[in-house]
């Protein structure tokens, strides 16, 4: 299927789970990572029961500071 | 309040815009902006703000200025070294324009000092260093009832939310929480590219001043995010949070209290997955 992941499209299998698409994107530290689906910001969770669906627009937000920790 | 002819020079190319004009100018004048940090945002936010004609900048910050500050904290020049950054930012805003009243708050934003230091203010601007600062500057802004730019940068990256705090959404919508201490690293530990500061403190110093006047569109409801590498700026779409722990249905957090970053819960011995 085709998702739409941070404004680009992507291919990804079918009936993934929000958290297979995080391993097949590899993203690094998914806890650390917000996922907004189709514009709703998703509970975490919820990662593991919420399956795309083709089309699906899906944004990774990561935390971003500054100086210091 | 009338402007002088100096004031009407100084300002002519606000003036000779019709969304400004001698209306918006004094709307200017008369607003009041808080720098929380007087750092890598803070400065080129504080500078334009000055240079605008912001009739009142407070300037929150506890720290002196380093050597490796100056890369890309542009207010605080190199004999400026071991100076309060409050005063050295306060002498800059000043010396830019004489019109603006600037008050230095040589401290950091605390629960306790929050509420009493932001009532006085019309717009916020987070330039904050760290997640539990930006966590307590958004709750402090939502109780205050705020506005607030929010922003952070890293490496190459920057991002920047604008906050009308129970009308649109906010931080905590988004990150609930702060990470773990050393969960995400920091600018001195992974890098920043200086001039990521000028460009997001800029955009921070664009809705403050927006904001101010009453033209255009904020950033609210969606996230800018910059990448420098790419040369792209994106925004994304966001909605409030109905589980929003701050401003959401049933909100978790009802007064305003130090956010501390949790410690990351590894046995000793064992690695730490974050």
């Amino acid at each position: 299927m085709k998702l739409t992941i941070n404004g680009a499209v992507k291919e990804a299998p079918d009936a993934l789970s929000v958290t297979g698409l995080l391993e097949h994107r590899q993203v690094k530290m998914p806890d650390m990572v917000t996922v907004e689906l189709n514009g709703v910001i998703l509970e975490r969770g919820d990662f593991g029961t919420t399956v795309l669906q083709d089309g699906d627009r899906v944004e990774f937000l990561y935390f971003m500071g500054g100086g210091r920790e | 309040m009338n402007l002088s002819e100096q004031q009407i020079e100084r300002y002519s190319r606000h003036i000779i815009l019709p969304e400004v004009g001698g209306k918006g100018q004094e709307r200017l004048l008369a607003g009041k902006v808080l720098l929380v940090g007087a750092g890598g945002l803070g400065s080129p936010a504080g500078l334009y703000l000055a240079a605008a004609g912001v009739g009142t900048i407070g300037i929150m910050d506890a720290d002196v200025v380093d050597l490796s500050n100056l890369q890309r904290q542009v207010a605080h020049a190199t004999p400026d070294v071991g100076r309060p950054k409050v005063e050295s930012a306060a002498e800059k805003f000043r010396a830019i324009n004489p019109d603006v009243s600037v008050r230095t708050y040589r401290e950091r934003l605390t629960a306790d000092n929050a509420l009493d230091i932001l009532r006085d203010y019309d717009f916020v601007i987070d330039g904050t260093d760290n997640f539990a600062a930006k966590f307590l500057v958004a709750d402090a802004c939502h109780f205050a009832g705020k506005p607030y730019s929010h922003a952070g940068i890293l490496k190459f990256d920057g991002q920047l939310l604008t906050v009308l705090p129970g009308r649109t959404a906010c931080y905590r919508c988004v990150f609930k929480a702060p990470p773990p201490t050393g969960a995400v690293p920091s600018c001195s530990q992974a890098g920043v590219l200086g001039v990521l500061a000028g460009v997001v403190g800029t955009l921070q110093a664009t809705e403050a001043i927006k904001f101010l006047l009453g033209k255009g569109e904020l950033l609210t409801d969606k996230l800018l995010v910059y990448d420098a590498l790419g040369a792209n700026f994106r925004k994304v779409p966001l909605r409030r949070n109905p589980k929003c722990p701050l401003c959401g249905e049933a909100p978790a957090i009802t007064e305003l209290r130090a956010e501390a970053a949790p410690v990351c819960a590894c046995k000793p011995g064992e690695v730490c997955p974050v």
